[in-house]
């Protein structure tokens, strides 16, 4: 009896365990394996086991700017999605039912919506055709059009938007979560609204900025559509690299490799903030 | 003197009134318990003192100035929450220390006063705690602290002792009323716990569906109640329904004996369970008892009698005088019968 109760989870768990499996795990084994293999001039794949692509990617300059502008791009969609999000998630919050559920249906709506074709909506705002610039040359505010399109800004711009729900409905879970008399108590204790939001309100919503931090950060750092057709080859991104690695220089090995510092970077940088944030707002996580 | 005045202040939220009309005036250093079952609308008029309701009708003054359009911030009082509202990121002495940094308290008069203020409420080396890491009672000595460290005109507790255990919810309701002896604050605490009102407040204010019933000292309001709800809503009573004419109260056949000066006219006749006894002869009502309880420190008896179930109660002095099924006599003085006419409302 009671080893059947045992048991029986497992199979529960089974057929999920499964697909991770095999679409998950395996492909990551395979890149992984793919990796430590060399490019052979004329586009074969050796057979004897080596770190030499990981050594190029380390050593080469070209490698080092994309990992940099990928990171630092990620890095600061992240922080301009914190300084939207929280405030957006607040004012949800605080909006009576009826405008709450409108509100909601606005901030995850573009979710529905692929990613391409918001991406391409940008392009058609961005581009020196673009909307935005036949306004400010219309309005005699610029001579020439200002470049947007296949600039950092741009990329930066199109990810927020894509990422910024992620932010809101995270920060939104944690502030759920909050006594609204915690705020009161801090009123009558003489703090104006801004000083109720930023010692009282923000600290203790920090899982939920943390959480989507994470998620928002990772997107961003492994975001392929959005570089691609806002940034393009004049702004490589590593998603971007090594998609060119496996289908335009056709060298599988270098793209594997780019693919697992990729995946190793996320991984590290995402665990490290969580540790350092989570050791520092310990009284806020319960 | 009064110091805080409400006058005729009123809530509506909508088609409901949550406070219809509240008028009270509160002497300085005075505890006010408001009173009353859950709706009545205590913690609506709590909540407009505090400033985070705004009233639909009336005015709020404190020491003379009308406060009743100052937003919450800017009014100064001490608030205890029920559920103490503590911030959870912060420690016990930063929590305690907020209001002072909000009214830019320099440093280390600020690090002094938390000091004295943890002091008073046995707190003292708790500082560098965190609220998680506390007891319920300790959360609400910080939440007292927290709220008397401003030094606030008027302290307001909202069910302060609505969370904690019975016994450690005794033991802190002595407490509150040394310390407010102690520092002589001019407070207003809302309860729905009889006990507690009357262990704490120098005047009850007993409210129900909005509406202020009876203002009173604790012992006249349990001696003189003016109606049916106060005498069953602070301790039990015995009410009969019923006409008093030429000096003589009648209900159902029964005639029950008067004190000196009664109107006629339609009134309650109450009596408290512990001012009847058993007769042997001139009892003024009979039935058999019906369930005889022992409560530690006195038993209760329900004598089923033409006047209806009646409740009983006798110290436990020696054996009890009557057992489930006896046939007994009750009386009771005359003085102890407190009459009051019957409002056309109630």
């Amino acid at each position: 009896m009671i080893a059947q109760r045992n048991v029986l989870p497992y199979w529960l768990t089974a057929p999920g365990v499964l697909v991770m499996l095999a679409f998950v795990v395996l492909p990551l084994v395979l890149t992984l394996s793919l990796s430590l293999y060399p490019f052979l001039p004329g586009g074969t794949i050796g057979d004897s086991m080596t770190i030499a692509n990981y050594a190029d990617v380390a050593r080469d300059e070209y490698f080092h700017v994309i990992f940099l502008r990928t990171f630092g791009m990620a890095f600061m969609v992240t922080f301009i999605c914190i300084a939207i999000g929280v405030p957006e998630a607040y004012v949800l919050s605080r909006l009576s039912a009826r405008w709450r559920a409108v509100s909601m249906v606005i901030v995850l709506g573009p979710l529905l919506i692929s990613v391409v074709v918001r991406t391409l909506g940008w392009a058609v705002l961005l581009g020196n055709e673009g909307v935005i610039n036949k306004i400010l040359m219309a309005g005699g505010l610029v001579e020439a059009p200002v470049k947007m399109m296949f600039t950092f800004t741009g990329v930066v711009v199109a990810l927020v938007h894509v990422l910024v729900p992620f932010m809101v409905v995270a920060v939104w879970t944690s502030l759920q979560k909050l006594d609204p008399t915690i705020e009161q108590a801090a009123e009558s204790l003489g703090a104006g609204l801004p000083t109720v939001l930023r010692r009282i309100v923000f600290p203790q919503v920090i899982p939920g900025v943390l959480s989507g931090g994470l998620i928002v950060f990772s997107l961003a750092a492994s975001a392929f559509a959005t570089p691609a057709i806002i940034g393009g080859r004049r702004l490589k991104v590593v998603p971007t690299t090594i998609y060119d690695e496996f289908l335009g220089n056709l060298n599988w090995p270098l793209g594997a490799t780019l693919a697992v510092v990729l995946v190793v970077l996320v991984l590290a940088i995402s665990l490290g903030a969580n540790r350092l944030i989570e050791r520092k707002f310990k009284q806020v996580f319960v | 003197m009064s110091f805080l005045e409400l006058k005729g202040l009123a809530k509506s939220y909508g088609d409901f009134q949550a406070v219809s009309e509240c008028t009270l005036s509160v002497a300085k250093g005075e505890f006010v318990c408001l009173l009353g079952p859950s709706g009545c609308g205590k913690t609506t008029t709590l909540q407009m003192v505090a400033g985070f309701v705004e009233p639909t009708k009336g005015r709020i003054l404190l020491d003379g100035k009308d406060i009743t359009g100052i937003k919450p911030d800017k009014r100064g009082l001490g608030i205890v929450f029920q559920s103490y509202a503590l911030f959870p990121h912060m420690t016990v002495a930063n929590n305690v220390g907020f209001g002072l940094e909000m009214r830019g308290v320099a440093n280390a008069e600020r690090r002094k006063r938390v000091a004295e203020t943890l002091e008073l409420v046995h707190l003292g080396a708790m500082g560098d705690r965190y609220p998680r890491e506390l007891s319920g009672g300790q959360r609400q000595r910080v939440a007292m602290a927290r709220a008397l460290v401003i030094q606030p005109p008027v302290l307001l507790l909202d069910e302060p002792m609505g969370a904690l255990d019975a016994k450690l919810r005794e033991e802190m309701q002595i407490e509150l009323r040394l310390l407010q002896h102690r520092v002589g604050i001019t407070t207003i605490m809302v309860t729905h716990d009889q006990a507690e009102a009357m262990t704490l407040a120098d005047r009850v204010v007993l409210m129900n569906k909005g509406l202020i019933e009876q203002v009173a000292r604790p012992f006249d309001m349990y001696e003189q109640p003016n109606g049916r709800f106060s005498s069953t809503f602070l301790g039990k009573a015995n009410v009969f329904e019923g006409r008093v004419s030429g000096g003589v109260f009648e209900a159902k056949g029964l005639r029950l004996p008067v004190g000196s000066t009664v109107t006629a006219g339609e009134v309650d006749y109450i009596v408290r369970p512990e001012k009847m006894e058993f007769a042997t002869n001139d009892a003024l009502v009979h039935g058999p008892v019906s369930a005889r309880v022992f409560l530690g420190n006195h038993w209760l008896f329900q004598v089923e009698t033409p006047l209806g179930t009646l409740q009983l109660t006798h110290a436990n002095i020696g054996l009890p005088q009557a057992a489930e099924g006896d046939d007994v006599g009750l009386t009771w003085s005359a003085n102890n019968a407190h009459i009051v006419a019957r409002s056309a409302a109630a």
